[in-house]
């Protein structure tokens, strides 16, 4: 194989990276600091809300309140601050089948000791 | 071959350690090989945390005779200590935004800012669980202190290493010692650091918050 050949076979790949980069790149373009303040400050006050239920009682709503603030808060850092909303959805499918795989088999787990029945 | 033998430059450049764009040049995804692998160990860190969070559900009620979650929680502290390690995953993310930027000295000062708060945090936690072998709460009292003391404990050693790798890539960044590409560097830090606060999020929730 030759120099040129060679930089032929590498081409693909480095036009994908660069275009992978160049995604990375828009995805910083688009999320300026200006927005990871304002995710924050939308994170500080679902954190603020969640912990008012220590003083409010919600009745029956209390438990599924606060698993809405949860996942909202959890997903916010996902997709923001992680960069899942915007980054190359491999690096998502990788997480999330981690997450899936964790959810069934723990679930399970809790069911199979009627922890929600008992 | 023997002309890749006599252009070393040009295997470096096919593995992917030339500069620039490290990590994924040559790869067969156009990705970086080292972004694909954290977020891969991410996701198996999904099912230790997923473990030691469905092991405290269940045990969270057998306390015995020791004290339990009720008698035990200072709410007011772990809420402040929470929103201490969210806002570290502001700092964390701004520290991303300026090493894309080229910008080291504010890339280090966000990360020192990050070590801070996460310093901060694994304080509280150790204040907390002092407060809590004083009340009578020691790791093998019951079913509930064991799980209670090895989920957190484990999440504070997390929050630990993550502090000891962002003081280490600030000595390293000053000293210019990083190899291949800073800014991803900074990125995987990042994403073990707001993975770190993900698992709090659900911590802070499912132990602290909804009633036993």
């Amino acid at each position: 194989m030759t120099e040129t050949a060679i930089e032929h076979t590498a081409h693909p790949a480095d036009h994908d990276a660069h275009g992978a980069a160049g995604h990375d790149t828009g995805a910083h373009q688009h999320h300026p600091d200006l927005t990871y303040v304002k995710v924050a400050g939308v994170l500080a006050v679902l954190t603020a809300l969640e912990t008012a239920t220590y003083w409010v009682d919600l009745g029956s709503f209390h438990t599924p309140f606060l698993l809405i603030m949860m996942v909202t808060k959890f997903v916010l850092v996902l997709l923001f601050f992680m960069h899942l909303k915007f980054d190359n959805k491999l690096f998502g499918v990788l997480f999330y089948m981690g997450l899936g795989l964790t959810l069934m088999v723990y679930l399970a787990v809790l069911f199979s000791y009627r922890f929600f029945t008992r | 071959m023997s002309d890749i033998a006599a252009h070393p430059e040009v295997i470096h450049a096919v593995d992917g350690h030339d500069d620039g764009h490290a990590g994924s040049h040559g790869t067969s995804t156009g990705l970086s090989n080292n972004k694909l692998a954290m977020w891969l160990f991410l996701g198996s860190e999904c099912l230790l945390f997923g473990g030691l969070i469905s092991t405290y559900m269940l045990y969270r009620g057998r306390n015995g005779t020791g004290p339990g979650p009720d008698a035990l929680w200072d709410i007011p502290l772990t809420s402040i200590s929470s929103f201490v390690l969210l806002m570290s995953s502001l700092t964390m993310v701004l520290a991303v935004s300026h090493a894309h930027q080229g910008n080291d000295r504010k890339t280090q000062i966000w990360l020192s800012v990050t070590a801070l708060l996460g310093a901060t945090f694994v304080g509280a936690q150790v204040y907390e669980f002092t407060s809590f072998y004083h009340e009578g709460l020691g790791y093998t009292t019951s079913l509930f202190s064991s799980s209670f003391y090895t989920l957190t404990g484990f999440h504070g050693v997390h929050v630990s290493v993550g502090i000891i790798m962002l003081m280490a890539l600030v000595a390293m960044i000053g000293k210019d010692k990083i190899p291949g590409n800073k800014a991803e560097s900074v990125e995987l830090i990042g994403l073990y650091w707001h993975f770190v606060d993900v698992v709090w999020i659900v911590i802070f929730t499912l132990v602290y918050l909804i009633p036993a």
